[in-house]
């Protein structure tokens, strides 16, 4: 069977109840879930034997600016076995601006996760070291989300005074 | 000078400021100290800044901290045409700028679905190849240098010069290159500039035995690195490890076989595996792939037939200067390409190549505009660094210099 039918059939048999949204845009192919599910989503594609997404490669967030739910979480996983790479999404609403870390399945999503918030303040539930990793601690902006101006905002870093 | 009033302090720090700061040390034998390394330090291959826990001279703890050369290259991608990002990720990875400039072209062209001529896909393939010996040149040699080995360094680096030269004369730059286009290259491989690397590949291998001939019977080199910052084969896949650092831990993964791009496929080499994991397994698999990329650019010169250097797309891809001054049709294009962008269709992709330092991905969603809606850069050196903390644990504090120099970041890349 074809690899990409079988990710789309194991996930449907594993998870029955859940939606799960497959597109796919020059030959890769992405599923769409709630996220509620993405930790045991991302739990099962790594530990089947048959997937086997050992390597996670990139974890990061489309801020969409207007739309109901603004943000979309994209995982990009790698399955070494089978050379097949996934992209695993998840909407996060404004209102609610939170998810599940995925630190328990792969140790590398640590950082990428402290990125993401800094850059569009996501947070990560339970993950063990929710801190901003390039902007400085008492920064109050979100550099990467729509709103937030190219040329920054006058005041939000402490400068040298006249 | 003024002196500083309540209100010139971050709250946060006054409220500690403010708080008892008493130490107290019971046993005199049993403290532990912080040490503060970087960003200001030689051996941290730029402003890393690594704060260490110290019972005596052992680590005991390590928190690395990245963003001092944060420019929010991301942001701006998002506020620029395609064309006009391709000298910025000549800025990211700043020893092989042009296996960047290759990454991006291949993402935007990923995404507006153009097919480039081979030719140009070979040269390109060459430049990336020779990006890799410059960058691994430049690892073992400041690596060497980190323990101790100086002149290693100044040969690595005379031998990376020559690299310079080449590039000097394929795109009249040496160091920042900018030598792709989106459909292509900006000028086709001179005839003296392909002798030029065929003298030197055929050279390297026997220069480099002559910088291996200092490290490799060196006693201090060796018993410095052996078992120093091991990772095992699971460790190194869960903390995202890939390139030459992950291929030291015994994993057979190489982009250029996984997910092949460009004429890769066509080509014969082989993936150095080390099962070690430590510090001197992964210099030796950066010297076995200098070997290995020297062998891809002897292939992609005799491969290489005369041809197109640039897709014809009038619509997506930028006509040649001499054009652009002399046809009215090319001018216009030009100036539409240059103005309004090449609106690739709406979608999103993401594009990995095989870099220098580990897997260099672009993460490109487009709306249909002429600049991207968001470009996320994917890094290896940010992944690499963020396993410092286990490397080092239980090693000395000179061993730390090591590590960092084994796993070889580059923090132009690390901080975007």
């Amino acid at each position: 069977m074809e690899l990409k039918e079988l990710i789309q059939q194991k996930l449907k048999e594993k998870f029955p109840e859940t939606e799960f949204e497959f597109s796919e845009f020059r030959d890769e192919l992405s599923v769409k879930l709630n996220k509620k599910n993405i930790l045991a989503v991302c739990m099962f594609l790594k530990e089947d034997s048959d997937l086997e997404f050992v390597l996670c490669e990139d974890i990061t967030a489309v801020d969409w600016a207007s739309r109901k739910n603004r943000f979309t979480v994209a995982y990009h996983i790698f399955s070494i076995k089978n050379k097949f790479r996934l992209v695993v999404k998840a909407d996060v609403d404004e209102n609610d601006c939170n998810i599940d870390s995925v630190t328990s399945v792969w140790k590398t999503s640590n950082w990428q996760e402290r990125e993401c918030y800094d850059m569009y303040g996501i947070k990560f539930n339970h993950h063990p070291d929710m801190r901003r990793i390039y902007m400085p601690e008492e920064f109050e902006y979100y550099p990467l989300r729509k709103d937030f101006p190219l040329m920054g905002i006058p005041g939000s870093l402490p400068l040298p005074k006249k | 000078m003024d002196r500083l009033t309540k209100q010139d302090v971050h709250p946060k720090i006054l409220q500690k400021l403010l708080e008892d700061t008493d130490i107290t040390i019971d046993d005199a034998l049993e403290n532990e100290m912080i040490l503060n390394m970087g960003p200001q330090h030689p051996a941290t291959h730029g402003v890393l800044r690594l704060l260490l826990r110290l019972d005596g001279e052992t680590v005991i703890g390590c928190v690395p901290d990245v963003g001092y050369l944060h420019r929010g290259y991301e942001k701006m991608a998002e506020n620029m045409s395609y064309y006009e990002f391709i000298p910025h990720t000549d800025r990211l990875d700043y020893i092989s700028p042009l296996a960047n400039n290759v990454a991006w072209v291949l993402a935007v062209e990923k995404l507006a679905g153009i097919e480039v001529p081979l030719r140009a896909q070979y040269i390109r393939m060459m430049v990336a190849e020779l990006a890799r010996i410059a960058s691994h040149l430049v690892a073992i040699g400041s690596f060497a240098m980190d323990v101790g080995a100086l002149t290693v360094f100044l040969w690595t680096l005379r031998e990376r010069e020559k690299i310079m030269d080449m590039w000097d004369i394929l795109c009249g730059a040496r160091f920042t290159n900018s030598f792709t286009r989106i459909g292509g290259v900006a000028n086709d491989a001179q005839p003296e500039v392909l002798s030029l690397i065929k003298k030197f590949v055929d050279e390297i291998d026997d220069n480099l035995s002559e910088c291996e001939s200092l490290l490799n019977t060196n006693r201090i080199f060796i018993e410095r690195l052996d078992g120093v910052g091991r990772i095992s084969k699971e460790d190194a896949l869960s903390y995202g490890y890939t390139g030459p650092n992950l291929r030291a831990s015994g994993v057979e993964f190489d982009l250029r076989r996984a997910a092949p791009y460009l004429q890769y496929d066509k080509i014969d080499f082989k993936i150095p595996v080390y099962q070690e994991g430590d510090a001197l397994a992964r210099y030796f698999v950066r010297t076995d792939e200098v070997r290995e990329s020297a062998k891809i650019v002897k292939q992609c010169l005799q491969l290489m037939q005369p041809g197109e250097i640039k897709a014809n797309l009038p619509k997506s891809v930028l006509p040649q200067k001499v054009e652009v001054y002399s046809k009215m049709e090319e001018l216009i294009h030009d100036f539409m390409i240059v103005n309004f962008g090449i609106n690739p269709p709406v979608g999103e992709v993401y594009h990995a190549i095989e870099g220098s330092k580990g897997e260099l991905g672009f993460y490109i969603v487009s709306k249909g505009e002429g600049h991207p809606w968001k470009c996320k850069i994917r890094s290896p050196s940010f992944i690499h660094i963020q396993s410092l903390p286990h490397l080092v644990k239980g090693h000395m504090v000179s061993d730390v210099v090591a590590i960092i120099g084994s796993i070889d970041p580059i923090m132009g890349e690390a901080d975007k």
